[in-house]
């Protein structure tokens, strides 16, 4: 009764190991699989090539320019069918990246979005988590602030009437992401507190308000709406007062995404915390906090993608962003009918960053998930 | 039976003033009236048992005393401080007082040493330095001092749970709850926490457990609490609670827990 114990096998090779046994496995398993295939196959070579054709073989990279400096955009009108227009990225890239930024002094705003996207880079990096990051926003963010505005060190000043393009949208971005997070977490917190009922009903009340309305709403309020209600005098800036709607509108979508994740806590946590005697906001930032933002990194950076793209609405209450900026460029008599290119262009600025992103957050999941299996 | 319930403790224990001390302690949960009048005094280092069926009120009456339930009428006072609305006595009795939770309730987050040194740090104000030998000796004790750079999720139930005993040993408490720390565990793993525990009670550890390890009680219980329906029916040495159980509920109870054995 007492039998040996089941011998170990092998694991039996498969015919599914290589390229080629995926493909058989996976597209030609049975005939209906391999029409399917085929078909499919067919249809994507022909889009792909035809794509590499109109953007790449036949595409027309430079126009000629008359003595007075217009571009003769004849020769890309007849090709027009048949291929890409490159050349108005290359006369406009500089308006689209940087709008009416005086041209001269266009280098500034081009190491803010440097200056952007190296904060971003060390922000991402785990070994600068620490009380340090803080310290280099604040100085990132007063140099781009300098740089910017300019009217000191020797630098012309330049009024943010003139900012736009790509700068336009990374600031309204990265501040609205920065500040919105704590506000987000703040009223995450307030909603589940039972010891406040005022301050719980003051962010359920925020955040049901704030969700029940459009962005562009809520843009409205703050660019048109806004300075009626202010004493005579009072001028907010236009910049603010939009970044200021970028901010409470993305908390208001942040704190649900966040009070997600503490819900999704086991009670255990906290109330071990509890009793090991930490008070409220130790217990809060040490513990809970830690393993309920874990919880939600793919719906926050799903919302945070989903903010940086929406940034572009503020076109409707006339600042100048990258796809604003777009617009103008198009309006150039010369260009008008080369949209696709522009859109395109703009298409994978953005796909740049977003994918960035999402690219990120997947890593993080896996890195801060290894420690903790549940 | 409120005359077995207030039981006086034996004389040993009869320090300056008792360790805690319940007071016709009342609560409900909306209608439901979970503690009855439960009224219990421990002494310093006396070591208590607290059995019953499950929704007796037991583990609710375990965690008023660091009041992660509230009472509603009734008086408990914990190494001399009432336990009320006011969080910096709150805040002094959690200090003085450990717990260990069925769940284990570790940190996922942090490793086991990250676990053990946090309240200490946090909430002595102890150096890193000197938090992180005391959790080495206490690790030590409890006889993990090899994972103390893993994760909880790396250990297993019963070496989780010595972690979460270890843990609440770092901030050198004066009493120790344990709120049926063997439930959750495999049964090979039992053992070896209920050997941790043995080793803290012979300490002079002031301990009260709610468990149905009733070999624990055994062995190192002075007394014995029976709750059941939210009120102490019994309580006594173990050896009279086993041998000669004083109601029909507590007869009825240890026949249940020794057919399950």
């Amino acid at each position: 009764m007492d039998a040996a114990p089941t011998p170990i096998r092998a694991r039996p090779l498969v015919a599914t190991i290589g390229p080629v046994g995926w493909a058989r496995a996976n597209l030609f398993s049975s005939w209906a699989s391999t029409a399917v295939t085929l078909v499919l196959g067919y249809v994507i070579l022909r889009a792909v090539t035809g794509l590499f054709d109109w953007a790449v073989l036949n595409a027309i990279w430079s126009v000629p320019y008359n003595d007075k400096g217009i571009p003769d955009t004849s020769v890309c009108q007849t090709n027009s069918a048949q291929g890409a227009c490159w050349a108005v990225i290359a006369d406009k890239y500089r308006l689209i990246l940087f709008g009416r930024y005086p041209f001269a002094e266009q280098w500034r705003p081009f190491i803010c979005v440097l200056l952007f996207i190296g904060l971003y880079i060390v922000s991402a990096m785990r070994r600068f988590w620490r009380k340090e990051l803080a310290l280099i926003w604040a100085a990132t963010l007063t140099l781009i602030g300098i740089l910017m505005w300019g009217g000191v060190f020797g630098l012309t000043a330049v009024p943010n009437d003139y900012w736009g393009g790509l700068p336009i949208t990374l600031i309204l971005a990265t501040f609205g992401i920065a500040l919105a997070f704590p506000l987000a977490i703040l009223v995450a917190l307030g909603r589940r507190s039972t010891g406040m009922p005022a301050v719980k009903m003051l962010c359920v009340g925020y955040v049901e308000l704030i969700r029940g309305v459009p962005l562009i709403s809520v843009l409205f309020m703050a660019s048109v709406m806004f300075p009626l209600f202010m004493p005579p005098g009072i001028n907010i800036d236009k910049l603010l007062r939009a970044q200021i709607a970028v901010i409470l509108f993305a908390a208001a979508y942040l704190a649900e995404v966040v009070r997600g994740g503490l819900q999704a806590l086991p009670r255990g946590q906290a109330e071990a915390a509890d009793a090991l005697g930490l008070n409220y906001w130790k217990k809060t930032f040490l513990i809970i906090l830690p393993q309920a933002l874990r919880l939600v990194i793919p719906p926050l950076v799903n919302t945070f993608i989903g903010f940086f793209k929406d940034t572009s609405l503020v076109l409707i209450i006339g600042l100048f962003d990258l796809l604003t900026m777009g617009k103008v460029a198009l309006s150039d008599p010369p260009w008008q009918s080369f949209s696709t290119e522009v859109y395109i262009t703009l298409g994978l600025i953005y796909i740049a960053f977003c994918f960035a992103m999402s690219k990120y957050s997947r890593g993080l999941e896996r890195e801060l998930g290894q420690a903790q299996r549940r | 039976m409120s005359q077995a319930a207030s039981t006086t403790y034996a004389g040993d224990f009869m320090g300056s003033q008792p360790a805690i001390t319940l007071e016709k302690v009342n609560k409900w949960y909306g209608s439901l009236h979970v503690l009855r009048d439960v009224s219990l005094t421990v002494g310093q280092r006396e070591r208590v048992v607290v059995c019953g069926p499950s929704g007796s009120g037991k583990s609710t009456m375990i965690r008023c005393i660091n009041r992660l339930e509230v009472h509603q009428e009734g008086r408990i006072v914990v190494d001399g401080t009432e336990l009320t609305d006011d969080l910096r006595a709150l805040d002094s009795v959690r200090r003085e007082v450990g717990m260990v939770f069925q769940s284990f309730n570790l940190f996922p987050h942090l490793t086991i040493l990250e676990n053990c040194t946090l309240a200490p740090i946090w909430v002595r104000k102890m150096p890193r330095a000197e938090a992180e030998d005391l959790a080495m000796d206490l690790l030590k004790r409890v006889k993990i001092p090899e994972q103390a750079h893993k994760y909880p999720g790396q250990l297993s139930g019963g070496q989780q749970q010595r972690v979460a005993i270890a843990r609440a040993l770092c901030m050198r408490p004066k009493i120790m709850l344990f709120d049926e720390p063997t439930s959750a565990l495999d049964p090979e793993m039992i053992k070896e926490v209920l050997d941790t525990m043995i080793e803290l009670a012979e300490s002079g550890m002031t301990m009260i457990c709610v468990t149905h390890e009733m070999g624990f009680a055994r062995q190192v219980a002075d007394r014995v609490v029976f709750m059941d329906q939210g009120e102490i029916v019994e309580s006594g040495t173990p050896e009279r609670m086993f041998e000669a159980p004083g109601t029909d509920r507590l007869k009825l109870f240890l026949s249940q827990i020794l057919r399950g054995h």
